[in-house]
């Protein structure tokens, strides 16, 4: 098994060269070894998804300390089913208008997730206008209120809605 | 899992959850990698939109730093929200400008919530956190009705005054707002805007008794390091309070520990108030000072339509006038299912574990129902004392179900006056407010 050895040894040589061959010899097991050792330990951090900190920096590693208040605009200025995705909101007619005139204060989300009727818009517009200092919006509030009142409007759902089942992600749970 | 037979289900479920996690882990990435650049962009929002035309903004952060080449790939479908500061990525954002942001309830199954984990609803910009100086930070306590306007350094609250520690659960007004219909405006809160943290602090009750209260105080109203979110430096964001009835509980707080810890920035550090069972907008945070008023507070968002609902009840939608309105009090009984998480499948034969926590805002908590069967029947559940009053208490039970199928597993919890909570939605209000409809979770049985 051992590649042959020069000619003409003593005892002692032999014994020396068949060491240094199992030494040659463990040490390429024992970086495989380390290697496979490396590469599954990776493995097991993407898999669940722990942090390669995580022993030393308790839980900090997920989070930043300053403040994130500028916008978030890097890759996300895109449309995807319809919705600007950086801001949330319904990608359509007026969609700049309501982008400038309304994000500049507050979030896209804040518009998407409610729902009013054309007059609900316009008093909520009023409101800010009388208390939040949001300016006149002149010849754009009709084709801004044309925009919320087409994709923000109110659905009858009734004394309460059922549970969406469309929308439940189904799971199998592991009772012990 | 070993009770379902259909390994092609099976296989689903473990492909998607590995997909999960490495996807998370992606996201992870390039979150940090989003971060660091945002951390380098030291602009307010305000003058980064002035500087930039927006068509370019897509391009103007280089996509090189990127951990991989074909990045774009892997963002597809990935929520764009920030991180917020000190907080679980899987908070539920609804807003970051103010940041407002939920705890789903399969989240929220600790019976302690953990800082991280805890709601956030912010009126205005919060001040960073690299700002403040906790030695130095100093709350004033004035107005019309104390003897003498004093201030005490953070250190002088903690060393001059006994400090106490108490569970207080803290939830928004508006909790539950989603629901009703028609939509009043404002965050869309589902079910999310309520924690129950270990507070510790001093109480306000024996820092006034220090100051000194004049026979006419009926009303205390806070001022916190806050700003308005049109930059308008006049302009305070919130400024609310609690009648001096509720501000003398043994168990209302002025505290800088939440947990153990320092409070989480978007929470309040370093100091904020803590009024447990009222609309958490009473509690404020990044606390500087206290007015004593002989009169009820008059600051920002204290007057009607703000935290108050109609006196007299109204048909949905109707038009209310502000004089008609009442401010909102001690919140009303709730619960919630934190375990399982809604859409679980098990087997017939198998009992479900359900658990969860239950409160009310004046009063505890006297028994929890579960029901399969929409309100046919009502089974009572497993409820803990409160520690302390105004902590939120547990209930749990095991339950069996009759066949195969879907099923819809409901808590109502009732408080010590007898009052419950409704299935359908309460009394509809202009602003949304006081949602405690029972929760409710979708199972399966196969």
């Amino acid at each position: 098994m051992l590649p042959p050895f020069p000619e003409n040894l003593d005892k002692d040589q032999e014994k020396q060269y068949t060491a240094a061959w199992w030494n040659i010899f463990f040490l390429v097991i024992g970086s495989i070894k380390a290697l496979l050792l490396v590469i599954c330990v990776i493995f097991v951090f993407l898999l669940f998804d722990i942090q390669p900190t995580a022993f030393w920096k308790k839980k900090e590693i997920n989070y930043t300390t300053k403040s994130t208040y500028v916008p978030i605009v890097d890759a996300d200025d895109r449309i995807e089913n319809g919705i600007h995705v950086s801001s949330g909101l319904k990608f359509d007619e007026n969609f700049e208008l309501v982008r400038a005139n309304c994000t500049a204060c507050h979030s896209g989300k804040l518009i998407a997730q409610n729902r009013a009727t054309r007059e609900g818009w316009q008093q909520m517009i009023r409101w800010m206008q009388a208390t939040q200092n949001l300016w006149d919006l002149g010849s754009k509030e009709p084709k801004i209120l044309d925009y919320l009142e087409k994709h923000y409007a109110p659905q009858e759902v009734g004394r309460r809605a059922t549970i969406d089942v469309a929308e439940v992600e189904w799971y199998i749970l592991n009772i012990e | 899992m070993n009770n379902i037979k259909d390994t092609k289900t099976q296989n689903a479920f473990w492909s998607k959850r590995y997909k999960e996690r490495i996807m998370s882990y992606l996201e992870f990435l390039k979150r940090t990698n989003k971060m660091h650049q945002k951390d380098k962009q030291n602009n307010s929002r305000r003058a980064f939109l002035k500087n930039t035309s927006l068509s370019a903004i897509p391009f103007s952060l280089g996509l090189g730093m990127l951990p991989f080449p074909n990045w774009k790939m892997v963002e597809t479908g990935v929520r764009p929200f920030p991180i917020l500061p000190e907080k679980h990525p899987e908070l539920v954002v609804l807003n970051d400008r103010p940041i407002n942001a939920e705890t789903p309830p399969h989240l929220l199954d600790e019976r302690i919530t953990p800082n991280d984990l805890f709601f956030v609803r912010n009126n205005g910009i919060y001040p960073e956190k690299t700002t403040i100086k906790k030695e130095a930070w100093t709350l004033t306590i004035e107005g019309e009705s104390v003897r003498q306007k004093k201030a005490y350094t953070l250190k002088q609250l903690q060393e001059q005054f006994t400090n106490h520690t108490y569970q207080l659960t803290l939830e928004c007004g508006g909790n539950g707002r989603k629901e009703f219909n028609p939509p009043a405006k404002g965050n869309q809160w589902s079910t999310g805007a309520v924690g129950c943290a270990t507070w510790t602090g001093v109480r306000l009750k024996d820092v006034l008794q220090d100051v000194g209260l004049k026979e006419d105080a009926v009303y205390i109203g806070y001022y916190g390091k806050d700003t308005h979110l049109s930059g308008d430096a006049a302009k305070v964001p919130i400024s609310r309070g609690v009648p001096i009835s509720k501000a003398l509980e043994a168990e209302s707080l002025i505290a800088w520990s939440m947990n153990g810890e320092d409070i989480p920035t978007l929470n309040g550090y370093p100091l904020r108030l803590v009024f447990g069972g009222w609309p958490a907008s009473c509690s404020g945070k990044w606390l500087y000072k206290i007015v004593v008023r002989n009169k009820k507070h008059d600051g920002a968002k204290m007057a009607a339509p703000s935290y108050s609902v109609p006196c007299t009840p109204v048909a949905s939608g109707a038009k209310v006038l502000n004089e008609d309105m009442c401010t909102i009090e001690a919140m009303p009984v709730k619960s919630l299912i934190t375990y399982p998480r809604t859409g679980a499948t098990i087997a017939l034969g198998q009992r479900l574990p359900i658990r969860g926590h239950a409160w009310s805002g004046s009063t505890k908590v006297r028994e929890v129902f579960y029901s399969i069967n929409f309100g046919a029947t009502w089974k009572k559940c497993q409820l803990t004392q409160p520690t302390n009053r105004h902590a939120w208490q547990h209930f749990s039970a095991l339950i069996d179900f009759p066949t195969v199928g879907y099923f819809e597993v409901w808590a109502r919890a009732v408080d010590d006056t007898g009052r419950s909570q409704p299935m359908l939605l309460p009394g509809w209000n202009p602003k949304g407010y006081l949602n405690n409809a029972c929760h409710r979770i979708a199972v399966k049985i196969s």
